[in-house]
C-alpha cells in the first residue's frame, strides 16, 4: 500500500484532518477528499494553471504541491473565496465581459487574478497579460480576461 | 403580418428584435465562475470504477504476448482485458462515407487486437477502485512486441514502399481530383504564374478539460447511461447502441459541462468505447479522462498538408486560374463516423473561394502513416485553403507590383453577383466580400498604417501588414454527413414550455461547450414568446430530454437550433394568445404578449399576466370552453435544405513586428470583419471570433506535433508543445457586416470558426510582407524563430 501520513491544515477557513497518500498531490486531495470540484486538473504538469489555489496568501500549483506539504498550511479555493466574497468584483466583472467560455479554466485564473489585485499595484495591460501568462485558457483568447481584470482594477 | 410573428431577421428595419443582437451575458457562466460547473471529473458515483490504458510505446507493432496477471494482482484492480475480451462487447468501426467515393479505411477496435499502429493505441485496459491504483497496474503490464516497419513521412507514405495496411494493397485512404477544364489554357494565356508549396504543421486541441467519459451500464434494465464530453450526444447515443448491442431507447448520453471541445470530442475515440464496453462488462460505472500526456496521443490531431499552388493572372491584376495539389496524412486510421477524408476535401472545394476566377484544377491524397490520427478540428480545412489561397494571391500581388488590398479588391466576387456558383460547384447564397473589405481597411486605417510600416523600415524596423479574405462553410446541411451515410443529423429540434408560473423553459438538441449556446437560445426564446430573458431556462446536452438533433459542430448551433427555438416561440406564443383569448374572451387578433403579460395589441394596455394563463392552463382548465384544449409545449425542428451550406465571408489582417536578429514575431495588433447574418448576441459572436483568431495565431507560431523518426511524438507535453498564452496575444478588433440568410427567419449564420480560419494565413502574409525588404519568405507553419532566421539565410 502507499505510505499514507496524517495531515491537518484549515481549508477554506475549517479545520480538516485527514489520513492521505504520500504521493497525493493537493489538487487531488482537494477534488477527491474534501469534494471541492472547483480547482481542475489541466495538465498535471505545472504549465496550465487550472489547478491554482492559494496556500498562506500565495497562489500556488495544486497540481504541483503534494497534500502532505499542505499540512499545517491554511488552503483557499474557489470555493471559499466565492462564498467569503472576496472574488465577488472579479466574478462580476468576468461575468459581464463574458471572460470566460468553457469555464475550465476560470477558476484557476480567478486565483491568479486576486493575486495580482491583492498586490495593490496599479498594473498596465501588459503587466495584466504577464501576470496571468502562467494560465492557459483555449477559448477566450484572453482579451476579455484582460479587460475584465483592468475593469476591476481601475475602479 | 402581425405582431405575433416578429420579423426578427431584417436588419435595417425599425421592427421589434427583442433581445435580439443585444449583448446579454451568459446566465450559465455564474456557476462556471464560482467553481460550480459539472465536468465529468467532478461528478460522484457509488461504486465508480476508473480505467487507464496499457498504450503502445511504438508507432508500429505487434503484439506477440501480453503479460496481465501481474496487474490484476495489483492492489485495487477490478479487472484487466486486452483487445479480444472488449471486442466481445464491443464491435469494431469503418468509418468511410458514400459521397467520398473510394476511400477506405480497415476495421479499427476499441482496443488493438494484435497490432499497434501509433504510438499511444490503447492495447490492454486496467480497471481499479481508483485511478491512481489502475496506473499503478498497467505499469505491471509486460508486453513482447515485435516491431514493424513505420510510414511517418506522407511523401514515402503516398509512395507506397511500406504499406501499413497489406490488405489495401497502398497507402491511400481517398484521392479526389477535380477540374472545371481550360486550366492549361489560362495558364498559357497569363501574363503573370506564380508558384508555391506551404506546408502546415500537425497539431491539435489542447482542450483544458481532457477528454473524458463515465459509462454508467444497469443490467436490471440493460440500459446503459453515458455521462460525455461530446459535441454530438445523439451520434453518440447511435454510435453506443449499434457497437454495443444495447437498443437505442435504452441508451441515454448526458453532456453537462464540457471543458473545451473544438470539434476534438466530436468523434468516437477507441478509449471511450472501450470506456462504455468495460461499464457492461464490470455491470457498474466507469470512468476515464484522458490525462494530458495520453491526449498528445490519443485526441485527434488536425492539419499536416503539403500544398503546391499555383495562380495564373492577366497583367491588369485579374486572376484567371487557380491549380491545387494537396497531400494530408492522417494516421493509421480514418476517425469514425465523420471520416478523415474530409478536411482535405475542404481544402479542394474552398481553395481560391473568394475570388471570381472560372478556371481551377485540384488533386488530393488523403494518405495513412503510423502517427496518431487526424480528423476534423475547428475551421476543418478552412485554415489551409484559406493561408494558400491568399499566400499565392499576395505573392502574384507582389510580382505585379500591386497593393494586396487593391489585388483583392480587383478580383473578389462582386457583392451584387448573387447567387454565385464557384467553380467548384458551390453554390454562395449572399456574400458581402468587398463591404467586409472596405470596412476592415476603413476599420484599420490601412493607408495609415502603410505610412508607418514604410517610415518604420527606414529605422530598420520591420513590420508587416497581412490580409486574408475568407469564405467559410456554415450551417451544414445532410450534404455534409447524412448523405453519406453517416448517421449525424443535420436537423435540430427545440421544445418550449411555459410553466404554471409564467416562465419559459427551453429544450434544445445543440449543446453547450462555453460558446454561449444557451444564451442565445434564451435570447431568442424570450424574443420570440414575448418573456423577460430573466423567466428563461435553458436545458441541453441529454437525449432523454431534449429533442433529436446533431448537436455542435460546423458552426450550425445558432443558425440551425436557433431557428428551431425561433419556430416553437413563436408557435407557442400563438398558443398562449389562443388561451388568453379564451380566459378574455376576446378576439385573439387583438391580444399579443409583450413583458411577460398579454397585451392589447393597439393600446398596449396589460391584460393578464402569463403566470394567469398558465395557472387558469394547468390548474383550472375546467374554466375554458369544453372544446378547448391547451398546448403549452410545442416542439419544432429545423434542416437547412434550400443550400447544402450557408456559406459565410469574412477577411481578417494582421499587423506585426519582426525581429531579423532573432527571428521573433511580436503580434501589435489584429482585426476581424466578419459577416455572420444576424448577429444574435454580440459580446458572444466577438468572443467567438477573438477565441478563434488566437487558436489559428497557436497554428501559425507556435503548435506542431512533432515526431521522430520512429514515429514518437517528441513534445507531447505543455512543456513543449507551445500554446498562446496572455502575454504574447495581441488585442483583436472586430466588426460585422449583416447579411442575413435568407433561407430561415432568423437569418443567423456561423461563426464559431471564422476567426481560426483566417488567422493562420493572414499572420503568414504578414510576417512575410515584414520579411519582403529583406529577400525572405517563409511557407510552412508553424513560424518559428529558427525557420525565420532560416529563411533570413542567419542559421
Amino acid at each position: 500500500m502507499d505510505p499514507a501520513l496524517d495531515i491537518t491544515l484549515t481549508v477554506n477557513g475549517t479545520a480538516v484532518t485527514r489520513r492521505v497518500a504520500a504521493r497525493q498531490h493537493l489538487v487531488d486531495f482537494l477534488r477527491d477528499e474534501l469534494g471541492l470540484t472547483g480547482s481542475h486538473v489541466g495538465c498535471e504538469h505545472g504549465v496550465c494553471g487550472a489547478c491554482t489555489v492559494r496556500v498562506n496568501g500565495e497562489i500556488v500549483r495544486g497540481c504541483l504541491m503534494l497534500a502532505v506539504q499542505a499540512d499545517g498550511c491554511r488552503v483557499e479555493t474557489v470555493e471559499g473565496l466565492s462564498d467569503s466574497q472576496e472574488l465577488a468584483k472579479l466574478q462580476k466583472a468576468f461575468h459581464e465581459h463574458n471572460a470566460l467560455q468553457c469555464g475550465f479554466c476560470t477558476p484557476g485564473m480567478l486565483m491568479a487574478a486576486q493575486d495580482l489585485l491583492a498586490s495593490g499595484k496599479k498594473p498596465s495591460r501588459e503587466d495584466i497579460r504577464a501576470h496571468i501568462s502562467g494560465n492557459y485558457c483555449r477559448c477566450t483568447g484572453y482579451q476579455s480576461i484582460v479587460d475584465a481584470i483592468e475593469q476591476v482594477i481601475r475602479g | 403580418m402581425g405582431k405575433a410573428e416578429l420579423p426578427l431577421h431584417a436588419p435595417g428595419t425599425q421592427l421589434d428584435r427583442g433581445y435580439i443582437g443585444q449583448s446579454v451575458p451568459r446566465p450559465n457562466a455564474q456557476r462556471l465562475l464560482q467553481g460550480r460547473g459539472a465536468f465529468i471529473d467532478d461528478l460522484r458515483f457509488p461504486r465508480l470504477a476508473h480505467v487507464a490504458f496499457f498504450r503502445s510505446p511504438y508507432a508500429h507493432a505487434r503484439i506477440k504476448n501480453l503479460q496481465l496477471e501481474a496487474a490484476r494482482k495489483s492492489p485495487g484492480v477490478i479487472g484487466v482485458f486486452d483487445g479480444r475480451a472488449v471486442a466481445e462487447y464491443c464491435t469494431p468501426w469503418i468509418a468511410v462515407l458514400a459521397h467520398l467515393k473510394g476511400i477506405r479505411s480497415p476495421a479499427q477496435h476499441a482496443i488493438a487486437l494484435e497490432r499497434a499502429c501509433w504510438q499511444g493505441e490503447a492495447c490492454a485496459a486496467v480497471v481499479a477502485e481508483s485511478r491512481s491504483q489502475a496506473e499503478d497496474a498497467v505499469a505491471l503490464i509486460e508486453a513482447e512486441w515485435q516491431e514493424l516497419p513505420v510510414v511517418v513521412d506522407m511523401e514515402a507514405a503516398l509512395e507506397g514502399k511500406t504499406v501499413i495496411h497489406p490488405d489495401l494493397g497502398d497507402n491511400i485512404c481517398f484521392k479526389r481530383e477535380f477540374d472545371t477544364g481550360g486550366v492549361d489554357e489560362a495558364f498559357a494565356r497569363a501574363d503573370v504564374v506564380v508558384e508555391e508549396t506551404f506546408h502546415f504543421g500537425r497539431h491539435t486541441g489542447v482542450c483544458l478539460e481532457g477528454r473524458a467519459i463515465l459509462a454508467d451500464y444497469n443490467a436490471g434494465e440493460h440500459s446503459l447511461t453515458v455521462y460525455q464530453a461530446t459535441q454530438a450526444p445523439h451520434m453518440m447515443q447511435d454510435v453506443f447502441s449499434r457497437h454495443l448491442g444495447i437498443p437505442e431507447a435504452n441508451v441515454r448520453v448526458i453532456t453537462k459541462d464540457v471543458g473545451g471541445s473544438f470539434g476534438i470530442k466530436v468523434h468516437v475515440y477507441p478509449d471511450e468505447m472501450a470506456t462504455a464496453a468495460l461499464s457492461v462488462m464490470l455491470r457498474r460505472p466507469v470512468k476515464f479522462v484522458a490525462d494530458r500526456l495520453e491526449s498528445f496521443v490519443s485526441d485527434i490531431h488536425a492539419r499536416e498538408h503539403r500544398c503546391k499552388v499555383r495562380l495564373a493572372a492577366s497583367k491588369g491584376g485579374e486572376i484567371l486560374a487557380f491549380e491545387l495539389d494537396d497531400l494530408t496524412a492522417i494516421g493509421p486510421y480514418s476517425v469514425y463516423p465523420r471520416t478523415s477524408g474530409i478536411e482535405g476535401n475542404q481544402v479542394v472545394n474552398l481553395t481560391g473561394g473568394p475570388y471570381r476566377h472560372q478556371k481551377y484544377r485540384a488533386k488530393m491524397h488523403v494518405v495513412f502513416t503510423n502517427k496518431n490520427v487526424t480528423c476534423q478540428y475547428r475551421a476543418v480545412g478552412h485554415p489551409i485553403a484559406v493561408a494558400l489561397t491568399e499566400g499565392i494571391v499576395d505573392i502574384a500581388a507582389r510580382k505585379l507590383g500591386m497593393d494586396p488590398a487593391e489585388f483583392r479588391r480587383r478580383n473578389l466576387i462582386a457583392d451584387d453577383a448573387y447567387p454565385y456558383t464557384f467553380p467548384t460547384g458551390l453554390k454562395f447564397e449572399k456574400l458581402s466580400h468587398h463591404k467586409t473589405l472596405d470596412l476592415l481597411l476603413r476599420t484599420m486605417n490601412y493607408p495609415a498604417l502603410r505610412a508607418e510600416q514604410e517610415n518604420l523600415r527606414k529605422r530598420n524596423i520591420y513590420r508587416g501588414i497581412g490580409l486574408a479574405a475568407m469564405i467559410e462553410v456554415t450551417n451544414p446541411s445532410p450534404a455534409f454527413y447524412g448523405v453519406g451515410g453517416a448517421r449525424i443529423s443535420a436537423q435540430d429540434g427545440a421544445t418550449l414550455r411555459l410553466e404554471p408560473t409564467g416562465m419559459l423553459t427551453v429544450m434544445c438538441s445543440v449543446t453547450e461547450q462555453g460558446q454561449g449556446t444557451e444564451a442565445v437560445f434564451a435570447q431568442i426564446a424570450a424574443s420570440a414568446v414575448g418573456v423577460s430573458l430573466d423567466k428563461v431556462r435553458v436545458i441541453t446536452g441529454d437525449t432523454g430530454v431534449t429533442p433529436y438533433g446533431g448537436g455542435t459542430w460546423a458552426s450550425r448551433g445558432a443558425g440551425i437550433g436557433g431557428e428551431a427555438v425561433l419556430q416553437a416561440g413563436r408557435a407557442l406564443r400563438a398558443n398562449i394568445l389562443d388561451i388568453a383569448a379564451a380566459i378574455l374572451k376576446a378576439d385573439k387578433a387583438e391580444l399579443d404578449v409583450r413583458g411577460n403579460q398579454i397585451i392589447h395589441r393597439l393600446t398596449s394596455e396589460e391584460k393578464i399576466p402569463l403566470s394567469e394563463v398558465g395557472r387558469v392552463a394547468y390548474f383550472r382548465p375546467d374554466t375554458l370552453p369544453q372544446q378547448f384544449q391547451s398546448e403549452l409545449t410545442v416542439t419544432r425542428h429545423y434542416t437547412p435544405r434550400e443550400y447544402p451550406f450557408t456559406f459565410t465571408n469574412g477577411i481578417q489582417a494582421s499587423w506585426l513586428e519582426v525581429d531579423p536578429d532573432t527571428g521573433f514575431v511580436r503580434l501589435l495588433r489584429h482585426w476581424c470583419v466578419e459577416d455572420a447574418g444576424t448577429v444574435i448576441n454580440p459580446m458572444l459572436v466577438d468572443e467567438q471570433i477573438r477565441g478563434g483568431v488566437v487558436q489559428g495565431i497557436g497554428a501559425a507560431l507556435y503548435e506542431e506535433c512533432l515526431y521522430g523518426p520512429e514515429g514518437q511524438i517528441l513534445n507531447g507535453n505543455m512543456a513543449d508543445y507551445l500554446v498562446p498564452m496572455a502575454g504574447e496575444m495581441p488585442d483583436i478588433v472586430c466588426a460585422h457586416v449583416e447579411t442575413p440568410t435568407r433561407q430561415s427567419q432568423l437569418g443567423a449564420k456561423g461563426v464559431g470558426e471564422a476567426g481560426t480560419a483566417g488567422a493562420p494565413g493572414a499572420i503568414m502574409n504578414a510576417i512575410n510582407d515584414a520579411l519582403a525588404p529583406l529577400g525572405a519568405r517563409v511557407t510552412a507553419m508553424p513560424f518559428t524563430p529558427e525557420k525565420i532566421l532560416k529563411a533570413l539565410g542567419k542559421v
